[in-house]
């Protein structure tokens, strides 16, 4: 394939992504293409003609490691220490695949009952510990209770909290008895935190770093790097890396360095303004995962003029996301559509796509009986990447149908504690959930944590339906509703979805890469591979 | 008459205390300040997984719930007895800083060793052919490089050693499990960057302070009684500047402990200002004490033995009238 059909297909691929093109257009004109070239094959996609081969060191420079990281799951929190120890040396009884369905790991399968309130796991036989100890049911359950205390400060905490209790039966099956029907109790089950760890004599668990891991914890020194060799008694066929090392490298311009002079052979959440020069290389390139986390700005319902539904409607249509996609992404995210599902997710609902328009803003105004409105909008730099600019677009784009927004610039440090939650307008970055459920449960049901205010009688009841629902025909049509509702009368305009975008040099060869969390749903260590 | 039995002991000695009261003081500020700051450390740590109940339970086995003064008076009685206590996340304060205040001093005393002669001896160079090329030359290249910020010079360097001509690593992100030769391999560049940073103010503050020495009458003197100028400058010129430019060396080795964090940063090199960083962005407050308290030391004592070594090369300075 010639440079002029990458650029072009590159140029398609853009195109898909931010919604300008339709997947139909894209496979018409991308299929057109490839036929007038012999060797064909598309940026950033799975590489076919890439069969794994073993062996080699994998370097990657992240930046979100810590000084305080340390080996409990409960305190884990970045893709430093999701991808470096729980996908790197421990495993969970499932794990989530790149098509973002759910497949046993430790556990070899599982069954609900009771309208999915007792879920029965049982273990795979012969897995071992890297300290050669057999794993018993007993492991898991130390391990998912470490979560459970009263007093635990776990990030893996709001996940257990549906968990009644955990008994065991034998070596190899685990009972867990959950406070209420739960459909997608096992993708809960794939979190990071709950990492299978060896229980430690009189109970507990031994955070020592002794896995089940494809790799071996070689060093680990906090906020600097982490050293992972090869698990020759892996349970899978895997890994292919003889070695991996994650090195710490905070400054985004350091990062780049580091790549570009060959230290390390993949970097992290490159800046926009970068992806050009590392696309020009021979080298390297781009690789763009869509993933769940999206940026957008929510309202308070509980403060007028937010309270009316006619109102949070008019100023969805006064949003143009094109035009910020374009000018502030530089057409780098994917249209949102006043929806935090995000389209890779199970359950994920398509409907039409809101288009900006001053026509409809002003109907609903007139149906509010309003004609003109004045809004605050806050925002910081830190609110998303882009914010302040986004905003400032807003305004212009929603002056002709005579709302005014006055973009409020908050301070960046303390922007969380001081803003979000707190004002009725505000710009948010959300990271988004692994299933539907969790997210609605997190953010948008009468009783979630984090709810700013929006509520549904009918949103909750099929919630709370869909939740204990095991026929996904019948979850499909219940979720299908409940985006419905979020996006017709939600609290949250979608400015747009990102992808975990990353640089990675062309010696790394991958398949299907997922993006429900990052780095391949943390499993890059045992996922990928070297080519030269 | 009565005269002190031991005058530069007891200098030092209330030096000494005056220091510790400044340490004081400074961590006072410094817990102060970190109290005001917004957000805590559970909601930095916990990040979106921050639900009430997980900040309120770690908040509360921190002891975060208890007033800041309280907290001050419980960490300050702790320090007083040498325990630095432990950071947020569970281990000993000295355990998450020693091993990068051992790189930070490592980096330190190699630029040190290396800057502090080659300065001196640049600056007596300068002050000895005053006006002519080699003086004019060092003075223009060392105002340029002061005039530059520190990164920028550490990108030019990266960018000519490590990008172009492949001589060095452009990350210094040296490992306890690397060998020394490999280690100090990786710590050319930032080296390279900081010597061109310090040298720079040390050569223009050395020449400087002969210079004003060699405008006094005695030095005249020296010459009319046909000393050769290399001897004015070494022996009658030298030794009367040694406490300015004992002052300037002690502010550079100061800067060199306690300023380095951009280098650390551009260069990915694991010193004790990146760990305060680390520790400012999660509200780690026993980490970000310790560090400050160490930055706070360099100073004081850094400028403590050149108030020393000035008045041992200068005694009248210790009969202030």
């Amino acid at each position: 394939m010639n440079e002029s059909h990458h650029h072009q297909i590159d140029a398609l691929a853009h195109g898909l992504r931010r919604g300008t093109l339709s997947r139909r257009e894209f496979l018409l004109r991308t299929s057109a293409l490839l036929a007038a070239s012999a060797a064909a094959t598309i940026p950033g996609a799975a590489r076919a003609e890439d069969t794994p081969k073993k062996g080699g060191l994998f370097r990657l420079g992240l930046h979100n490691a810590s000084q305080n990281d340390n080996l409990d799951p409960g305190t884990w929190s970045t893709s430093w220490t999701g991808a470096g120890f729980n996908g790197g040396i421990f495993n969970n009884l499932v794990e989530i695949l790149p098509d973002g369905s759910v497949a046993g790991d430790l556990a070899e399968s599982w069954e609900p009952s009771e309208a999915a309130k007792v879920w029965r796991f049982i273990l795979k036989s012969g897995i071992t510990f890297h300290d050669g100890r057999g794993l018993v049911a007993e492991d898991v359950r130390q391990s998912i209770e470490h979560h459970m205390k009263p007093d635990s400060t776990s990030g893996g905490r709001a996940i257990v909290e549906q968990i009644a209790s955990i008994a065991t039966e034998g070596d190899d099956v685990v009972i867990f008895t959950l406070k209420e029907g739960n459909a997608d109790f096992p993708y809960l089950l794939s979190d990071y935190h709950l990492s299978i760890l060896p229980a430690a004599e009189g109970g507990g668990i031994d955070v020592s770093g002794n896995g089940t891991g494809a790799f071996k914890l070689e060093s680990f020194e906090p906020g600097i790097a982490t050293k992972l060799v090869r698990n020759p008694n892996y349970h899978k066929p895997l890994p292919y890396f003889d070695e991996v090392e994650f090195i710490s490298i905070p400054d985004a311009t350091a990062r780049l360095n580091a790549l570009l002079t060959g230290e390390v052979d993949f970097i992290q959440d490159i800046d926009i303004r970068n992806v050009s020069m590392i696309e020009g290389s021979s080298d390297f390139h781009v690789q763009r995962v869509p993933g769940l986390r999206h940026f957008s700005f929510d309202m308070d319902t509980r403060v007028a003029p937010f309270d009316n539904p006619d109102v949070r409607l008019a100023l969805k249509y006064a949003l143009d996301r094109d035009d910020i996609i374009e000018k502030v992404f530089l057409g780098e995210g994917r249209k949102g559509n006043d929806n935090p599902v995000s389209q890779i997710q199970k359950f994920s609902h398509e409907m039409p796509q809101r288009e900006y328009s001053i026509e409809k803003a002003k109907e609903h105004l007139a149906k509010a009986g309003l004609e003109t409105i004045t809004v605050d909008l806050h925002v910081a730099e830190n609110a998303f990447a882009g914010a302040i600019e986004a905003a400032v677009l807003y305004a212009e784009h929603a002056a002709p149908a005579g709302i005014t927004i006055n973009v409020v610039r908050e301070a960046a440090d303390g922007y969380w504690e001081n803003v979000w939650l707190k004002k009725p307008f505000a710009a948010v970055d959300w990271f988004g959930r692994a299933t539907v459920d969790w997210l609605f449960s997190t953010i948008y049901t009468s009783d979630a944590p984090w709810n700013a205010g929006w509520s549904n009688a009918r949103f909750d009841e099929l919630h709370a339906l869909a939740r204990a629902e095991t026929d996904d025909a019948k979850r499909t049509a219940y979720y299908a509703e409940m985006q419905q509702i979020v996006h017709d009368e939600g609290n949250i305009l979608t400015v747009a979805f990102v992808d975990w975008r990353n640089a990675i040099s062309n010696n790394i060869g991958y398949g299907e890469v997922g993006g429900l969390m990052p780095l391949d749903n943390m499993r890059i260590c045992e996922r990928w591979w070297r080519k030269d | 008459m009565t005269r002190k039995p031991r005058p530069i002991l007891s200098m030092v000695a209330s030096r000494v205390g005056l220091g510790v009261l400044s340490l004081v003081i400074v961590s006072l500020v410094i817990f102060s300040a970190v109290a005001m700051l917004p957000g805590s450390y559970a909601s930095a740590i916990l990040g979106q997984n921050a639900t009430p109940e997980a900040v309120a339970a770690m908040e509360e086995q921190l002891g975060l719930n208890e007033p800041w003064f309280l907290r001050y008076l419980g960490w300050l009685g702790a320090a007083a007895m040498g325990d630095m206590g432990m950071s947020f996340a569970g281990r000993p304060v000295m355990d998450v800083i020693g091993p990068r205040l051992l790189n930070t001093v490592v980096l330190a005393s190699i630029t040190a060793v290396i800057a502090v002669p080659v300065s001196i001896a640049l600056g007596i160079v300068c002050a000895r052919f005053r006006g002519r090329f080699i003086d004019k030359f060092l003075s223009t290249s060392t105002l340029a490089s002061i005039s530059v910020p520190e990164f920028f010079v550490a990108y030019i360097v990266m960018m000519v050693l490590a990008v172009k001509l492949q001589l060095f690593p452009s990350m210094a992100g040296i490992r306890a499990s690397m060998d020394w030769g490999d280690q100090l391999y990786r710590m050319v560049l930032p080296i390279l960057t900081l010597l061109l940073v310090i040298l720079a103010h040390m050569v223009r503050n050395t020449r400087a302070a002969i210079l004003s020495v060699m405008a006094s009458p005695y030095i005249e003197m020296a010459r009319l009684k046909g000393e050769p100028e290399a001897r004015v400058v070494m022996r009658q010129a030298l030794p009367n500047a040694i406490g300015p430019i004992a002052s300037v060396v002690a502010l550079n080795l100061a800067y060199l402990i306690s300023g380095v964090v951009v280098i650390e940063v551009v260069f990915v090199y694991p010193g004790v200002g990146q760990a305060m960083i680390d520790a400012v962005r999660n509200r780690d407050v026993p980490v970000i004490q310790a560090c400050a308290l160490i930055f706070a030391a360099a100073y004081i004592g850094f400028n403590l033995i050149a108030d020393v070594i000035s008045i041992i090369s200068n005694p009248r300075l210790l009969h202030p009238r």
